[in-house]
C-alpha cells in the first residue's frame, strides 16, 4: 500500500514488463519457426495462429461461448454448494469429523477419471462438462470457507458467548464476515479450475465447446487452430481471474491491511 | 450484605475428572460490589480459568460460583471482558466494534436499529474518555496496539456490565502506554463503579489499581495470600508504601514458585 514512490520511468517500465516479455516471446517464436523451418503442423508461427483466429472467428466464438457458459454454470453450483458445505464443516465439529476425510479422499481422485461415469449417466455434452467444472472447483471453496470459520480467535468466541450470543448469531456477526477473505480468495482459484474441468470434459465427451474444437482440430492436424483455441482459453481464464480478483479486492479491502497509520 | 461474587471452594478439571488437567483447586474468593480485585500469580496458574468460571463460560467440577446472589450456570450477560489480545473485528470501524455487544445483549439487541443514534452517542462518549476522539471511524488495523486496547476496553463496557473481567489486558503494551491505560481504566472505574477482576502478572499494575490483590499458587491454582491496598488514589508507584506493598507481594510469589 505504502510502497516507496519510485520515479515514474521505472514504475512504468515495471507495468509494461509483462507485455514486453510477451511480445518478445512471440517475436522469438515467430523467428525460430522461420529460421528452423519448423513445419506448421508441429508448431505454427504466431502469425498463422492469428490468421486461424481471424478466419475461424465464428466457430471459435460459438464454441468458446459454450465453454464459458458451462464453466460459469458449474462454478455457480460450486460456489453455492462449496460455501454451504464450508459453513457446515467450519461450524459443526461432527460434520468436520465425518466429512472432511471423505472430501480429502474424494479430491485426490483425478477428475478426468470421473468423466466416463458421467457419460454413462448423462451422455456426452453439457451435463458432464458442467458437473466436471463443479467437481473440480468446489473443493477449494469449501475448504477455504471452513478454514475461515475454524480459525476464529478463541477469545473472540468467549466474548461472544459471554454476551449470550447463540451459534447462528456468532456465525452472522463474526464467522461469515471473517470467512469472506478466504471465500473470495478461493473464487479466483476455483474459476480457473472450473475452466480446467469443462475443457477436460469437452475433450473427452462433447460435440461442442472449445475443448471439442481443439480435439477436432488435432485430428485434422490443424495445429494453428489448436493454438488459437489455447489462446482463447487463456484469455477467458485470465479475464475471469481478473474479475474475481477485482471483486475480492472490493469486498475484503480490510483483510489487505497496510501498515497501520499510527503503528 | 452478601458478596457480589462468591467463589466457594471451587475445583475445575479440564477434560474429564479422572484423567484431565487440574486447573483450579479449592479456590475461594469473595468480592464486594464495586470492588477492584487483582489476581496475580505465575503464568499457567489458572488465573484465566478463574475468569471463565466467574463469567459462566466454564462450570466448576466441584464447588459453586455465585454472582449477584445467583448460581452461575450459563454465560452471564452482566459481564464485560477484555483480553491481552484486543481482537477487534477488522471489517468493522472502531465505532462498530465498540457497538458489537449491543447487537447481541438483550434488551439492546432487539432495539438496536431503533436506538442506534443513541447508542452511537454513548459509544463515541466512551471512546472520548479513553482518548480515542476522532478515531471512531478508523478501522482497527489503522490503530496502534495501545489504541486497539483502549477500544477493546470500550467494547467491554458499552453494555454497562456490572462485572468487568480483564485477562492481562495490558500485557502486550509498552511500559508508557500501559501506565496511561491504568489511569484510563481507573477513571472509567471511578465513574461507573463496576466490579473488576483483573488478572495480571504485573505486581505494580495490581497494586496501582486494585483494592485487594490475591496471589494464586502455581497449577493447580488456589488463592494462597491476599493483600489489601488502602493507599489513596491516584497512587504514586514510587512512594515508599507502594514499593513496600509490591515487595511484599513479590516475596509471596517467590514463595509460591518455590513451593
Amino acid at each position: 500500500m505504502s510502497r516507496q514512490p519510485e520515479n515514474g520511468m521505472s514504475e512504468r517500465l515495471e507495468t509494461a514488463m509483462p507485455w514486453l516479455f510477451l511480445l518478445g516471446s512471440v517475436v522469438v517464436w515467430e523467428l525460430a519457426c522461420i529460421v528452423l523451418r519448423i513445419p506448421p503442423f508441429v508448431l505454427p508461427r504466431p502469425s498463422l495462429v492469428v490468421i486461424a483466429l481471424y478466419e475461424r472467428f465464428g466457430p471459435i466464438i460459438d464454441n468458446s461461448w459454450m465453454t464459458l457458459l458451462r464453466t460459469l454454470l458449474g462454478f455457480a453450483i460450486a460456489v453455492v454448494l462449496g460455501a454451504l458445505l464450508g459453513v457446515a464443516i467450519g461450524s459443526w465439529r461432527i460434520v468436520y469429523r465425518g466429512l472432511y476425510p471423505v472430501l480429502i479422499g474424494f479430491n485426490s481422485i483425478p477428475k478426468v477419471a470421473v468423466v466416463p461415469v458421467f457419460v454413462i449417466w448423462f451422455g456426452i455434452g453439457t451435463i458432464p462438462a458442467v458437473l466436471t467444472a463443479f467437481l473440480v472447483s468446489f473443493f477449494p471453496i469449501a475448504v477455504n470457507v471452513a478454514t475461515g470459520l475454524a480459525t476464529i480467535e478463541p477469545e473472540l468466541l468467549d466474548v461472544m458467548r459471554s454476551l449470550g450470543a447463540k451459534k447462528h448469531k456468532i456465525l452472522m456477526k463474526v464467522g461469515l464476515p471473517r470467512a469472506m477473505p478466504y471465500f473470495f480468495a478461493s473464487l479466483k482459484v476455483a474459476i480457473t479450475l472450473a475452466f480446467v474441468g469443462t475443457i477436460i470434459s469437452e475433450t473427452v465427451a462433447s460435440n461442442k465447446g472449445i475443448g471439442y474444437l481443439m480435439m477436432a482440430a488435432t485430428s485434422n492436424f490443424d495445429t494453428p487452430l489448436v493454438f488459437a483455441g489455447l489462446i482463447v482459453i487463456a484469455v477467458m481464464g485470465i479475464a475471469m481471474y481478473a474479475i474475481f480478483a477485482a471483486i475480492e479486492h472490493r469486498m475484503t479491502f480490510w483483510a489487505k491491511r497496510g501498515d497501520g497509520l499510527m503503528a | 450484605m452478601p458478596p457480589f461474587v462468591d467463589v466457594s471452594d471451587v475445583t475445575l478439571t479440564y477434560g474429564g475428572t479422572a484423567s484431565g488437567t487440574l486447573a483450579l483447586e479449592h479456590t475461594t474468593l469473595q468480592i464486594e460490589k464495586g470492588e477492584f480485585v487483582a489476581v496475580v500469580g505465575p503464568s499457567g496458574c489458572g488465573k484465566s480459568t478463574l475468569l471463565k468460571l466467574v463469567s459462566g463460560l466454564h462450570l466448576p467440577s466441584r464447588g459453586g460460583v455465585l454472582v449477584a446472589g445467583q448460581e452461575v450456570s450459563a454465560p452471564l450477560s452482566i459481564v464485560g471482558m477484555a483480553f491481552q489480545n484486543p481482537i477487534m473485528l477488522p471489517w468493522r470501524t472502531t465505532l462498530d466494534n465498540v457497538l458489537l455487544p449491543l447487537e447481541i445483549v438483550e434488551p439492546h439487541a432487539s432495539q438496536f436499529r431503533a436506538r442506534r443514534a443513541e447508542y452511537e452517542t454513548k459509544a463515541r462518549e466512551l471512546l472520548g474518555i479513553v482518548g480515542l476522539d476522532g478515531f471512531a471511524d478508523h478501522y482497527p488495523w489503522q490503530l496502534s496496539g495501545g489504541m486497539q486496547q483502549r477500544a477493546s476496553l470500550c467494547r467491554s463496557l458499552i453494555h454497562e456490565p456490572e462485572l468487568l473481567l480483564l485477562d492481562e489486558p495490558f500485557g502486550a503494551l509498552d511500559a508508557f502506554t500501559r501506565e496511561e491505560l491504568w489511569v484510563v481504566l481507573q477513571r472509567l472505574w471511578e465513574r461507573h463503579k463496576f466490579t473488576v477482576i483483573l488478572v495480571t502478572h504485573d505486581l505494580t499494575e495490581s497494586v496501582f489499581l486494585a483494592d485487594t490483590v490475591y496471589v494464586s499458587s502455581k497449577r493447580p491454582g488456589r488463592i494462597v495470600a491476599s493483600q489489601k491496598v488502602n493507599l489513596p488514589r491516584p497512587r504514586d508507584i514510587y512512594a515508599a508504601e507502594f514499593v513496600s506493598l509490591v515487595r511484599a507481594l513479590k516475596s509471596d510469589i517467590v514463595e509460591v514458585r518455590a513451593a
